[in-house]
């Protein structure tokens, strides 16, 4: 305990390029490039299926496939592809942001009721006017909840991703361990966490502020009472 | 592709197997075992709830890797921190879903349990916690398959299951090893899911499809 109080307060963990602002900045970029190329890919296809009402099938065995990947394993793969790059790491992160974006905007769409579809419908609006004025706003505590979801678990990978060395935060938990440095390692786990919660509570009032409806569920494991085919 | 590594290390490769779905069940035991009765707590004493939510919420935002360091200060290297961690995260799963659950059983059934002369605990265990069961086993799904795809982190601080190939394969870069993990864990993950949707049938003969 005293050794992660005396690693968190030294003064040379608040400096330099090694130092934890320096690596909350690494790890808050990386997971930031990841989670908006997600958004830019999986959010035009999951808005595009869920209005289409198609695609249930594909989508909720994208959920499971990718529920059950192994991210450490995943990590290491692409690595090999490029050892002196990040590059590769970061396009895993996308990979592991798209399936929540694009699930929850999918099921955020489809859960959109009947009569808020039919009265776009029968004010003259076309179908992609109705997406975007009608069904978009209803579905937004839904679609920001798989943002948010993108986001963590973005931030958890990146962590691990230190391991085939990417900086960031990851990079304390690793080094740390392999010196066997109580301190660091504690420390650098504290940090991460607190990193985790704020982004998770940035998304949760960001969640309040524009989605109507509070009772929204906050992640997708929530059974929802509308869409069930599209449930996990 | 190294393929004849596979063929002598098949030894290996099953030890990994079997230690990722003891160390698999241990958690997802552990978190049961804790779960339901503090979901049942959840729902009789409604006020409890909004805290235990936001405490298991809070618990589950800490990544993975993090947790499990946070872990080893206090249960020591090795299997135990990965094991605690991970039903940590499963039982906010189920917790949720169970008090959902409850929640989802209608209150004339529960009234005719009532009228019926079923007294509270009889009533639970036989009405209100059977009738969750639908919406528990669609939390312990989806619990199942991220604790055995989260088991492999674990081998970064030193715990068995198929995270060990991934380590070992990137150690002597071996990407055969790395896929063998990767595909030996999906698919472990699928048989789970597939049993546990079975045995879901089994108890609720009622309702026909299981989402």
């Amino acid at each position: 305990m005293s050794a992660t109080i005396d690693w968190l307060t030294s003064s040379a963990q608040w400096s330099g390029p090694d130092g934890i602002p320096a690596r909350v900045y690494q790890h808050v970029g990386y997971s930031a490039v990841a989670v908006s190329v997600a958004t830019l890919i999986a959010l035009p296809v999951g808005l595009t299926v869920g209005h289409r009402r198609r695609g249930a099938f594909a989508t909720s065995a994208l959920a499971n496939a990718s529920r059950a990947l192994p991210t450490l394993g995943l990590v290491i793969l692409v690595f090999r592809l490029a050892p002196l790059s990040i590059w590769p790491v970061i396009a895993a992160l996308v990979v592991i942001a798209v399936p929540p974006i694009l699930l929850n905007a999918e099921a955020g769409i489809r859960a959109v009721h009947t009569d808020a579809r039919e009265a776009a419908r029968a004010m003259g609006m076309t179908g992609s006017q109705a997406l975007w004025r009608v069904e978009l706003p209803i579905a937004m505590p839904v679609i920001l909840a798989g943002l948010r979801s993108a986001a963590g678990q973005v931030i958890a990978t990146a962590t691990i991703a230190a391991y085939v060395g990417l900086g960031g935060l990851g990079r304390f938990l690793i080094d740390g361990y392999a010196a066997r440095d109580v301190g660091e390692i504690t420390g650098g786990a504290i940090v991460i966490a607190v990193l985790a919660i704020t982004v998770e509570g940035a998304f949760a009032l960001l969640q309040r502020r524009l989605g109507r409806d509070r009772s929204a569920p906050s992640s997708l494991f929530l059974p929802t009472p509308q869409p069930k085919e599209s449930q996990p | 592709m190294n393929w004849g590594w596979l063929r002598h290390n098949i030894d290996t490769v099953l030890a990994a197997l079997r230690e990722h779905v003891q160390i698999s069940f241990a958690a997802l035991v552990l978190a049961v075992v804790v779960a339901v009765p503090l979901a049942v707590c959840a729902h009789r004493w409604r006020h409890a709830w909004p805290p235990i939510l936001i405490v298991t919420q809070l618990l589950y935002t800490i990544p993975s890797l993090a947790m499990f360091v946070l872990l080893i200060d206090i249960f020591g290297l090795g299997e135990r921190p990965v094991i605690i961690a991970l039903a940590i995260y499963a039982l906010v799963i189920l917790t949720r879903n169970t008090v959902e659950g409850l929640r989802s059983v209608p209150p004339d059934v529960v009234d005719a349990a009532l009228a019926m002369g079923y007294r509270s605990t009889a009533r639970l265990l036989r009405v209100e916690l059977r009738l969750a069961l639908p919406v528990i086993i669609a939390g312990l799904r989806v619990a199942t398959v991220s604790t055995i795809s989260l088991v492999s982190v674990g081998a970064l601080i030193g715990s068995g299951g198929l995270g060990q190939l991934f380590i070992q394969g990137f150690q002597i870069d071996n990407p055969i090893e790395v896929w063998t993990g990767i595909l030996l864990t999906i698919l472990l993950a699928l048989v789970a899911d597939l049993l546990i949707v079975g045995l879901g049938r089994l108890f609720t003969p009622w309702a026909r499809a299981v989402t």
